[in-house]
Protein backbone atom coordinates (compact mmCIF):
# COMPACT_ATOMS: atom_id res chain seq x y z
CA UNK A 1 0.00 0.00 0.00
CA UNK A 2 1.04 3.51 -1.22
CA UNK A 3 1.89 6.07 1.69
CA UNK A 4 -0.57 8.14 -0.80
CA UNK A 5 -3.35 5.94 -1.01
CA UNK A 6 -3.09 4.68 2.73
CA UNK A 7 -3.75 8.44 3.77
CA UNK A 8 -6.69 8.75 1.40
CA UNK A 9 -8.27 5.31 3.11
CA UNK A 10 -7.87 6.24 5.85
CA UNK A 11 -9.19 9.67 4.99
CA UNK A 12 -12.39 8.42 3.71
CA UNK A 13 -13.03 6.44 6.90
CA UNK A 14 -12.58 9.12 9.55
CA UNK A 15 -15.06 11.18 7.12
CA UNK A 16 -17.59 8.34 6.64
CA UNK A 17 -17.14 7.71 10.40
CA UNK A 18 -17.93 11.57 11.22
CA UNK A 19 -20.82 11.30 8.84
CA UNK A 20 -22.16 7.47 10.52
CA UNK A 21 -21.78 9.70 13.55
CA UNK A 22 -23.87 12.67 12.85
CA UNK A 23 -26.68 10.92 11.22
CA UNK A 24 -27.09 8.66 14.80
CA UNK A 25 -27.42 12.01 16.16
CA UNK A 26 -30.32 13.47 14.78
CA UNK A 27 -31.23 15.86 17.87
CA UNK A 28 -28.10 17.48 16.95
CA UNK A 29 -28.71 18.38 13.43
CA UNK A 30 -32.54 19.71 14.38
CA UNK A 31 -30.55 21.40 16.39
CA UNK A 32 -28.39 23.21 14.30
CA UNK A 33 -31.31 24.00 12.26
CA UNK A 34 -33.51 25.49 14.60
CA UNK A 35 -30.84 27.64 16.09
CA UNK A 36 -30.35 30.26 12.78
CA UNK A 37 -33.94 29.39 12.38
CA UNK A 38 -34.93 31.50 15.17
CA UNK A 39 -32.73 34.17 14.31
CA UNK A 40 -33.87 34.58 11.22
CA UNK A 41 -37.71 34.45 11.70
CA UNK A 42 -38.19 35.97 14.93
CA UNK A 43 -35.24 38.14 15.87
CA UNK A 44 -34.92 39.64 12.40
CA UNK A 45 -38.37 40.15 12.30
CA UNK A 46 -38.17 41.99 15.31
CA UNK A 47 -35.04 43.76 14.39
CA UNK A 48 -36.11 44.44 10.94
CA UNK A 49 -37.77 47.99 11.64
CA UNK A 50 -35.52 49.28 14.13
CA UNK A 51 -32.13 48.98 11.66
CA UNK A 52 -31.96 50.97 8.49
CA UNK A 53 -29.25 49.38 6.12
CA UNK A 54 -27.88 51.77 3.31
CA UNK A 55 -26.59 49.70 -0.04
CA UNK A 56 -23.43 48.11 0.38
CA UNK A 57 -21.10 45.52 -1.26
CA UNK A 58 -22.29 43.63 -2.08
CA UNK A 59 -25.68 44.53 -2.30
CA UNK A 60 -27.23 46.29 -5.46
CA UNK A 61 -30.31 47.56 -3.69
CA UNK A 62 -31.62 47.86 -0.56
CA UNK A 63 -32.31 44.78 1.32
CA UNK A 64 -34.18 43.37 4.25
CA UNK A 65 -32.39 42.86 7.56
CA UNK A 66 -33.72 39.08 7.51
CA UNK A 67 -31.70 38.78 4.07
CA UNK A 68 -28.95 40.58 5.89
CA UNK A 69 -28.54 38.23 8.04
CA UNK A 70 -28.72 34.46 6.18
CA UNK A 71 -24.77 35.14 5.51
CA UNK A 72 -23.90 35.62 9.65
CA UNK A 73 -26.29 32.65 10.70
CA UNK A 74 -24.76 30.43 7.95
CA UNK A 75 -21.66 31.17 9.69
CA UNK A 76 -23.81 30.34 12.78
CA UNK A 77 -24.41 26.88 12.15
CA UNK A 78 -20.01 26.71 11.11
CA UNK A 79 -19.30 28.33 14.51
CA UNK A 80 -21.07 25.79 16.61
CA UNK A 81 -20.65 22.82 14.51
CA UNK A 82 -16.85 23.67 14.64
CA UNK A 83 -17.13 23.69 18.24
CA UNK A 84 -19.28 20.76 18.62
CA UNK A 85 -17.29 18.69 16.77
CA UNK A 86 -14.06 19.86 18.97
CA UNK A 87 -16.59 19.08 21.89
CA UNK A 88 -16.84 15.43 20.86
CA UNK A 89 -13.16 15.43 20.59
CA UNK A 90 -12.50 16.01 24.32
CA UNK A 91 -15.48 13.30 24.70
CA UNK A 92 -13.67 10.91 22.35
CA UNK A 93 -10.25 11.70 24.07
CA UNK A 94 -12.15 10.66 27.56
CA UNK A 95 -13.89 7.17 26.07
CA UNK A 96 -10.75 6.63 24.04
CA UNK A 97 -11.53 6.90 20.82
CA UNK A 98 -9.19 9.72 20.26
CA UNK A 99 -6.50 7.57 21.16
CA UNK A 100 -7.33 4.75 18.81
CA UNK A 101 -7.09 7.60 16.32
CA UNK A 102 -3.96 8.84 17.23
CA UNK A 103 -2.06 5.15 16.90
CA UNK A 104 -2.65 4.85 13.37
CA UNK A 105 0.01 4.92 11.40
CA UNK A 106 -0.29 8.62 9.68
CA UNK A 107 1.01 11.72 10.84
CA UNK A 108 -1.19 13.06 13.71
CA UNK A 109 -1.36 17.13 11.08
CA UNK A 110 -3.15 14.56 8.30
CA UNK A 111 -5.10 12.59 10.84
CA UNK A 112 -6.39 15.65 12.56
CA UNK A 113 -6.67 17.31 8.88
CA UNK A 114 -9.50 14.49 7.84
CA UNK A 115 -10.98 14.75 11.00
CA UNK A 116 -11.54 18.60 10.67
CA UNK A 117 -12.69 17.90 6.76
CA UNK A 118 -15.68 15.26 7.93
CA UNK A 119 -17.02 17.49 10.40
CA UNK A 120 -16.73 21.12 7.80
CA UNK A 121 -18.58 18.63 5.31
CA UNK A 122 -21.43 17.69 7.90
CA UNK A 123 -21.62 21.55 8.72
CA UNK A 124 -21.62 22.43 5.32
CA UNK A 125 -24.60 19.99 4.75
CA UNK A 126 -26.46 22.05 7.55
CA UNK A 127 -25.69 25.17 5.73
CA UNK A 128 -27.59 24.02 2.83
CA UNK A 129 -30.66 22.68 4.93
CA UNK A 130 -30.98 25.95 6.56
CA UNK A 131 -30.49 28.01 3.36
CA UNK A 132 -33.51 26.01 1.45
CA UNK A 133 -35.90 26.30 4.77
CA UNK A 134 -35.16 30.19 4.59
CA UNK A 135 -35.68 30.25 0.55
CA UNK A 136 -38.99 28.48 1.59
CA UNK A 137 -39.66 31.69 3.57
CA UNK A 138 -39.13 33.48 0.31
CA UNK A 139 -35.39 34.96 1.81
CA UNK A 140 -33.91 34.36 -1.69
CA UNK A 141 -30.10 34.69 -3.30
CA UNK A 142 -29.05 34.55 -6.58
CA UNK A 143 -29.21 30.92 -7.83
CA UNK A 144 -25.88 31.22 -9.26
CA UNK A 145 -24.33 32.10 -5.25
CA UNK A 146 -25.98 28.90 -3.92
CA UNK A 147 -23.22 27.27 -5.75
CA UNK A 148 -20.46 30.15 -5.28
CA UNK A 149 -20.67 29.66 -1.89
CA UNK A 150 -19.75 26.26 -1.66
CA UNK A 151 -15.65 27.05 -1.78
CA UNK A 152 -15.93 30.32 1.04
CA UNK A 153 -18.17 28.08 3.08
CA UNK A 154 -15.66 25.06 3.06
CA UNK A 155 -12.75 27.41 4.04
CA UNK A 156 -14.74 29.15 6.99
CA UNK A 157 -16.17 25.41 7.85
CA UNK A 158 -12.26 24.94 8.19
CA UNK A 159 -11.35 27.80 10.21
CA UNK A 160 -13.59 27.20 12.60
CA UNK A 161 -12.86 23.57 12.80
CA UNK A 162 -9.34 24.12 13.01
CA UNK A 163 -9.94 26.31 16.05
CA UNK A 164 -12.67 24.14 17.43
CA UNK A 165 -9.49 21.49 17.23
CA UNK A 166 -6.68 23.61 18.68
CA UNK A 167 -8.88 24.57 21.64
CA UNK A 168 -9.54 20.82 22.40
CA UNK A 169 -6.09 20.10 22.36
CA UNK A 170 -5.90 22.44 25.64
CA UNK A 171 -8.88 21.71 27.63
CA UNK A 172 -8.87 18.32 29.86
CA UNK A 173 -12.42 17.94 30.82
CA UNK A 174 -16.12 18.96 29.90
CA UNK A 175 -16.47 20.83 31.93
CA UNK A 176 -14.22 23.00 31.52
CA UNK A 177 -15.19 23.05 27.90
CA UNK A 178 -18.36 24.66 28.60
CA UNK A 179 -16.99 27.89 29.77
CA UNK A 180 -14.92 28.33 26.87
CA UNK A 181 -17.48 27.78 24.47
CA UNK A 182 -19.11 30.57 26.36
CA UNK A 183 -15.93 32.85 26.01
CA UNK A 184 -15.38 31.97 22.08
CA UNK A 185 -18.29 31.22 20.70
CA UNK A 186 -20.57 34.21 21.91
CA UNK A 187 -18.09 36.60 21.94
CA UNK A 188 -16.97 36.06 18.36
CA UNK A 189 -20.56 35.80 17.42
CA UNK A 190 -21.65 39.01 18.32
CA UNK A 191 -18.02 40.94 17.63
CA UNK A 192 -18.39 40.47 14.03
CA UNK A 193 -20.67 41.40 10.82
CA UNK A 194 -22.55 38.42 11.32
CA UNK A 195 -25.46 40.62 12.82
CA UNK A 196 -25.04 44.64 11.71
CA UNK A 197 -22.83 45.90 9.77
CA UNK A 198 -19.48 47.15 10.92
CA UNK A 199 -20.09 50.86 9.73
CA UNK A 200 -23.21 50.63 12.56
CA UNK A 201 -20.64 49.39 14.91
CA UNK A 202 -18.45 52.24 14.01
CA UNK A 203 -21.13 54.90 15.00
CA UNK A 204 -21.67 53.77 18.70
CA UNK A 205 -17.81 53.02 19.48
CA UNK A 206 -14.68 53.14 17.35
CA UNK A 207 -12.67 50.37 19.26
CA UNK A 208 -16.00 47.72 18.72
CA UNK A 209 -15.36 48.29 15.06
CA UNK A 210 -11.84 47.57 15.59
CA UNK A 211 -12.10 44.46 17.19
CA UNK A 212 -15.10 43.18 15.43
CA UNK A 213 -12.37 44.03 12.12
CA UNK A 214 -9.75 41.90 13.67
CA UNK A 215 -12.25 39.06 14.31
CA UNK A 216 -11.55 36.40 11.64
CA UNK A 217 -15.22 35.27 12.40
CA UNK A 218 -15.92 38.85 10.73
CA UNK A 219 -14.21 37.97 7.83
CA UNK A 220 -15.08 34.22 7.14
CA UNK A 221 -19.01 35.87 7.09
CA UNK A 222 -18.07 38.60 4.83
CA UNK A 223 -16.38 35.85 2.55
CA UNK A 224 -19.79 33.78 2.62
CA UNK A 225 -21.60 36.89 2.14
CA UNK A 226 -19.52 37.89 -0.66
CA UNK A 227 -20.11 34.47 -2.34
CA UNK A 228 -23.54 34.44 -1.88
CA UNK A 229 -23.61 37.44 -4.16
CA UNK A 230 -21.47 35.58 -6.33
CA UNK A 231 -18.77 38.43 -5.57
CA UNK A 232 -15.63 38.10 -4.69
CA UNK A 233 -13.94 39.23 -1.21
CA UNK A 234 -9.94 38.93 -1.24
CA UNK A 235 -9.43 40.65 1.83
CA UNK A 236 -11.77 38.17 3.53
CA UNK A 237 -10.24 35.36 1.69
CA UNK A 238 -6.62 36.34 3.03
CA UNK A 239 -7.83 36.31 6.56
CA UNK A 240 -9.77 33.40 6.32
CA UNK A 241 -7.21 31.79 4.95
CA UNK A 242 -4.21 33.02 7.40
CA UNK A 243 -6.52 31.74 10.49
CA UNK A 244 -7.02 29.08 9.31
CA UNK A 245 -3.37 27.76 9.05
CA UNK A 246 -2.96 29.65 12.56
CA UNK A 247 -5.66 27.52 14.23
CA UNK A 248 -4.41 24.77 12.41
CA UNK A 249 -0.87 25.08 13.37
CA UNK A 250 -2.03 25.32 17.20
CA UNK A 251 -3.87 21.70 16.52
CA UNK A 252 -1.29 20.10 15.10
CA UNK A 253 1.41 21.97 18.10
CA UNK A 254 -1.26 20.79 20.92
CA UNK A 255 -1.93 17.08 19.60
CA UNK A 256 2.17 16.97 19.52
CA UNK A 257 3.45 13.81 21.96
CA UNK A 258 6.56 15.63 22.52
CA UNK A 259 4.38 18.74 23.74
CA UNK A 260 2.45 16.52 26.00
CA UNK A 261 -0.50 18.38 26.11
CA UNK A 262 -2.71 15.52 26.29
CA UNK A 263 -0.81 14.50 29.10
CA UNK A 264 -3.52 13.49 31.85
CA UNK A 265 -1.94 12.21 34.87
CA UNK A 266 -1.33 8.26 34.70
CA UNK B 1 14.02 -7.84 21.32
CA UNK B 2 10.54 -7.32 19.97
CA UNK B 3 9.88 -4.53 22.18
CA UNK B 4 12.83 -2.94 24.23
CA UNK B 5 12.37 -0.46 26.85
CA UNK B 6 15.91 1.50 27.28
CA UNK B 7 16.21 3.79 30.45
CA UNK B 8 12.75 5.25 30.17
CA UNK B 9 11.98 7.83 32.63
CA UNK B 10 8.72 10.18 32.42
CA UNK B 11 7.49 13.22 35.39
CA UNK B 12 4.28 15.35 35.56
CA UNK B 13 5.87 18.38 36.58
CA UNK B 14 7.89 17.39 39.58
CA UNK B 15 6.39 13.90 40.00
CA UNK B 16 7.95 11.17 38.39
CA UNK B 17 6.24 8.66 37.37
CA UNK B 18 8.79 6.28 35.96
CA UNK B 19 12.86 6.34 36.71
CA UNK B 20 15.11 5.05 33.95
CA UNK B 21 12.88 1.85 33.13
CA UNK B 22 14.87 -0.92 30.81
CA UNK B 23 12.97 -4.35 29.69
CA UNK B 24 13.36 -6.04 26.87
CA UNK B 25 10.38 -8.27 25.48
CA UNK B 26 11.63 -11.10 22.87
CA UNK B 27 9.41 -12.18 19.94
CA UNK B 28 6.78 -14.19 20.58
CA UNK B 29 6.86 -14.39 24.74
CA UNK B 30 4.02 -13.37 26.37
CA UNK B 31 5.15 -10.30 29.41
CA UNK B 32 2.83 -9.28 32.29
CA UNK B 33 3.33 -5.80 33.34
CA UNK B 34 2.95 -6.26 36.80
CA UNK B 35 2.62 -3.41 39.76
CA UNK B 36 -0.29 -2.02 41.65
CA UNK B 37 -2.08 1.27 41.37
CA UNK B 38 0.28 4.36 40.12
CA UNK B 39 2.83 1.94 39.62
CA UNK B 40 3.52 4.21 36.26
CA UNK B 41 2.20 1.12 33.88
CA UNK B 42 -0.03 3.54 32.46
CA UNK B 43 1.95 6.25 31.98
CA UNK B 44 4.71 3.69 30.32
CA UNK B 45 1.20 2.54 27.79
CA UNK B 46 0.87 6.03 27.17
CA UNK B 47 4.59 6.40 26.03
CA UNK B 48 4.42 3.27 23.83
CA UNK B 49 1.41 4.92 22.22
CA UNK B 50 3.04 7.74 21.58
CA UNK B 51 0.05 9.72 23.53
CA UNK B 52 2.88 11.46 25.48
CA UNK B 53 6.54 11.83 23.90
CA UNK B 54 9.34 10.59 25.67
CA UNK B 55 11.19 12.70 27.82
CA UNK B 56 14.26 10.75 28.59
CA UNK B 57 15.35 7.23 27.85
CA UNK B 58 14.15 4.85 24.26
CA UNK B 59 11.39 2.82 23.04
CA UNK B 60 11.93 0.30 20.35
CA UNK B 61 8.85 -1.64 18.79
CA UNK B 62 10.23 -4.21 16.25
CA UNK B 63 12.97 -2.34 16.09
CA UNK B 64 12.05 0.54 15.30
CA UNK B 65 13.14 3.62 17.14
CA UNK B 66 10.17 5.58 18.17
CA UNK B 67 11.48 8.76 18.09
CA UNK B 68 13.55 7.97 15.17
CA UNK B 69 10.93 6.06 13.02
CA UNK B 70 7.61 6.70 14.70
CA UNK B 71 5.26 5.48 11.85
CA UNK B 72 7.20 2.28 11.07
CA UNK B 73 6.68 1.56 14.50
CA UNK B 74 2.93 2.21 15.25
CA UNK B 75 2.26 0.33 12.21
CA UNK B 76 3.96 -2.78 14.03
CA UNK B 77 1.91 -2.14 17.04
CA UNK B 78 -1.61 -3.51 18.05
CA UNK B 79 -3.41 -1.72 20.92
CA UNK B 80 -6.27 -2.86 23.50
CA UNK B 81 -6.71 0.30 26.00
CA UNK B 82 -8.23 -0.17 29.04
CA UNK B 83 -10.81 1.57 28.64
CA UNK B 84 -13.33 0.71 25.49
CA UNK B 85 -12.73 2.61 22.31
CA UNK B 86 -15.30 0.89 20.39
CA UNK B 87 -17.77 2.98 18.79
CA UNK B 88 -20.78 1.91 20.28
CA UNK B 89 -23.31 3.59 17.12
CA UNK B 90 -21.59 1.39 15.24
CA UNK B 91 -21.84 -2.64 14.48
CA UNK B 92 -18.55 -4.72 15.07
CA UNK B 93 -17.95 -5.45 11.45
CA UNK B 94 -18.08 -1.45 10.77
CA UNK B 95 -15.62 -0.78 13.61
CA UNK B 96 -13.39 -2.88 12.30
CA UNK B 97 -13.65 -1.78 8.44
CA UNK B 98 -13.13 2.04 10.73
CA UNK B 99 -9.80 0.33 12.00
CA UNK B 100 -8.48 -1.24 9.28
CA UNK B 101 -8.74 1.66 6.96
CA UNK B 102 -6.33 3.61 9.56
CA UNK B 103 -3.86 0.64 8.24
CA UNK B 104 -4.13 1.60 4.86
CA UNK B 105 -6.20 -1.89 4.35
CA UNK B 106 -9.79 -1.66 2.38
CA UNK B 107 -11.77 -3.59 0.50
CA UNK B 108 -12.05 -7.05 0.37
CA UNK B 109 -8.85 -7.65 2.20
CA UNK B 110 -10.44 -6.10 5.26
CA UNK B 111 -12.95 -8.03 4.98
CA UNK B 112 -11.00 -10.87 4.59
CA UNK B 113 -9.45 -10.07 7.43
CA UNK B 114 -12.04 -9.16 9.46
CA UNK B 115 -13.55 -12.14 8.67
CA UNK B 116 -10.62 -13.85 10.20
CA UNK B 117 -9.93 -11.82 13.43
CA UNK B 118 -13.77 -12.14 14.51
CA UNK B 119 -13.50 -15.96 14.01
CA UNK B 120 -10.27 -16.65 15.63
CA UNK B 121 -11.94 -14.86 18.36
CA UNK B 122 -15.39 -16.43 18.41
CA UNK B 123 -17.11 -13.27 16.93
CA UNK B 124 -17.75 -14.47 13.83
CA UNK B 125 -21.68 -14.23 14.39
CA UNK B 126 -21.84 -11.22 16.31
CA UNK B 127 -20.63 -9.03 12.98
CA UNK B 128 -23.93 -7.32 12.23
CA UNK B 129 -24.68 -6.20 16.06
CA UNK B 130 -24.19 -2.91 17.44
CA UNK B 131 -20.90 -2.32 19.99
CA UNK B 132 -23.31 -0.94 22.22
CA UNK B 133 -24.99 -4.25 22.35
CA UNK B 134 -22.44 -6.11 23.42
CA UNK B 135 -21.46 -7.71 27.14
CA UNK B 136 -18.07 -6.55 28.68
CA UNK B 137 -16.17 -9.89 27.62
CA UNK B 138 -17.78 -9.75 23.42
CA UNK B 139 -16.82 -6.11 23.41
CA UNK B 140 -13.12 -6.72 24.71
CA UNK B 141 -13.02 -9.85 22.04
CA UNK B 142 -14.18 -7.61 19.15
CA UNK B 143 -11.21 -5.01 20.55
CA UNK B 144 -8.70 -8.12 20.43
CA UNK B 145 -9.26 -8.81 17.10
CA UNK B 146 -9.58 -5.47 15.70
CA UNK B 147 -6.00 -4.97 17.35
CA UNK B 148 -4.91 -8.18 15.49
CA UNK B 149 -6.24 -6.90 11.70
CA UNK B 150 -3.00 -5.71 10.12
CA UNK B 151 -0.85 -8.27 12.52
CA UNK B 152 1.30 -6.66 14.30
CA UNK B 153 4.30 -7.67 15.72
CA UNK B 154 3.90 -6.76 19.53
CA UNK B 155 0.25 -6.28 20.94
CA UNK B 156 -0.32 -3.91 24.21
CA UNK B 157 -2.94 -4.76 26.39
CA UNK B 158 -4.03 -2.50 29.12
CA UNK B 159 -5.70 -4.11 32.12
CA UNK B 160 -8.12 -5.92 29.56
CA UNK B 161 -10.14 -7.81 31.87
CA UNK B 162 -11.35 -4.87 34.20
CA UNK B 163 -14.74 -5.52 35.09
CA UNK B 164 -15.14 -9.16 33.40
CA UNK B 165 -16.11 -12.02 35.15
CA UNK B 166 -13.98 -14.90 35.86
CA UNK B 167 -14.62 -17.50 33.48
CA UNK B 168 -14.00 -14.64 30.80
CA UNK B 169 -11.25 -13.57 32.29
CA UNK B 170 -9.51 -16.72 32.32
CA UNK B 171 -10.42 -17.68 28.75
CA UNK B 172 -9.31 -14.25 27.26
CA UNK B 173 -5.76 -14.88 29.12
CA UNK B 174 -5.50 -18.20 27.47
CA UNK B 175 -6.76 -16.98 24.35
CA UNK B 176 -3.91 -14.38 24.25
CA UNK B 177 -0.97 -17.01 25.12
CA UNK B 178 -2.24 -19.36 22.91
CA UNK B 179 -2.06 -16.19 20.13
CA UNK B 180 2.00 -15.69 21.11
CA UNK B 181 2.42 -19.57 20.14
CA UNK B 182 0.18 -19.51 17.07
CA UNK B 183 1.37 -16.09 15.69
CA UNK B 184 4.67 -15.06 17.10
CA UNK B 185 3.18 -11.59 18.18
CA UNK B 186 4.75 -10.24 21.21
CA UNK B 187 2.68 -9.30 24.15
CA UNK B 188 3.11 -6.81 27.22
CA UNK B 189 0.19 -7.42 29.26
CA UNK B 190 -0.44 -4.94 32.10
CA UNK B 191 -2.57 -6.63 34.87
CA UNK B 192 -2.68 -5.73 38.58
CA UNK B 193 -4.13 -9.70 38.76
CA UNK B 194 -1.45 -12.15 39.82
CA UNK B 195 -3.67 -15.20 38.89
CA UNK B 196 -3.45 -14.13 34.82
CA UNK B 197 0.10 -14.47 34.66
CA UNK B 198 1.96 -18.45 33.97
CA UNK B 199 4.96 -19.82 35.45
CA UNK B 200 6.87 -19.85 31.68
CA UNK B 201 5.73 -16.42 31.21
CA UNK B 202 7.57 -12.81 31.32
CA UNK B 203 7.41 -10.82 34.48
CA UNK B 204 8.22 -7.52 34.28
CA UNK B 205 7.14 -5.63 38.24
CA UNK B 206 6.50 -2.41 38.63
CA UNK B 207 6.65 -0.29 41.94
CA UNK B 208 6.81 3.39 42.01
CA UNK B 209 7.99 3.97 38.93
CA UNK B 210 10.97 1.59 39.34
CA UNK B 211 11.68 -1.69 38.31
CA UNK B 212 11.38 -4.21 40.72
CA UNK B 213 11.94 -7.23 38.70
CA UNK B 214 12.06 -8.77 35.52
CA UNK B 215 12.56 -12.81 34.82
CA UNK B 216 10.24 -15.55 34.13
CA UNK B 217 7.20 -16.29 36.47
CA UNK B 218 8.22 -19.50 37.68
CA UNK B 219 11.99 -18.31 38.73
CA UNK B 220 11.10 -15.07 40.40
CA UNK B 221 8.59 -16.45 43.01
CA UNK B 222 10.39 -19.44 43.53
CA UNK B 223 7.79 -21.30 46.17
CA UNK B 224 5.97 -19.07 47.08
CA UNK B 225 2.73 -17.99 45.26
CA UNK B 226 3.28 -15.23 42.48
CA UNK B 227 0.49 -13.15 44.61
CA UNK B 228 2.98 -14.02 47.78
CA UNK B 229 5.85 -12.47 45.55
CA UNK B 230 4.32 -9.36 44.55
CA UNK B 231 3.00 -8.71 48.16
CA UNK B 232 6.60 -9.44 49.25
CA UNK B 233 8.25 -7.24 46.76
CA UNK B 234 5.81 -4.16 46.65
CA UNK B 235 4.22 -4.08 50.23
CA UNK B 236 0.94 -4.43 48.63
CA UNK B 237 -1.51 -7.22 48.41
CA UNK B 238 -3.62 -7.68 45.48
Amino acid sequence: MSGLGHALIAMRAIVTREALRFVHQRERFIAALVRPLVWLLVFAAGFRAALGLSITPPYQTYITYETYIVPGLCGMILLFNGMQSSLSLVYDREMGSMRLLLTAPLSRAWLLFSKLLGSTIISIFQVYAFLLVAWLFDITLPPLGYVAALPALVLAGLMLGALGLALSSFIKQLENFAGVMNFVIFPMFFLSSALYPLWKMAESSELLHDICAANPFTHAVELIRFALYVDFNGTALVWTGLATLVFMGFAVWGYDPARGMMTRKG
Amino acid sequence: MSLQVTDLSFSYGAKTALERVSFGVERGRFAALLGPNGAGKSTLFSLMTRLFGTQGGSISIAGHDLRVAPLAAMADLGVVFQQTTLDLDLTVQQNLRYFAALHGISGRAADRRIDVALDRLGMAERAGEKARGLNGGHKRRTEIARALLHEPKVLLLDEPTVGLDAVTRTGLTRHIHDLCLETGVTVLWATHLTDEVSDADQVILLHRGRLLADGRCGDLRGSASLSEYFAQMTGVSE
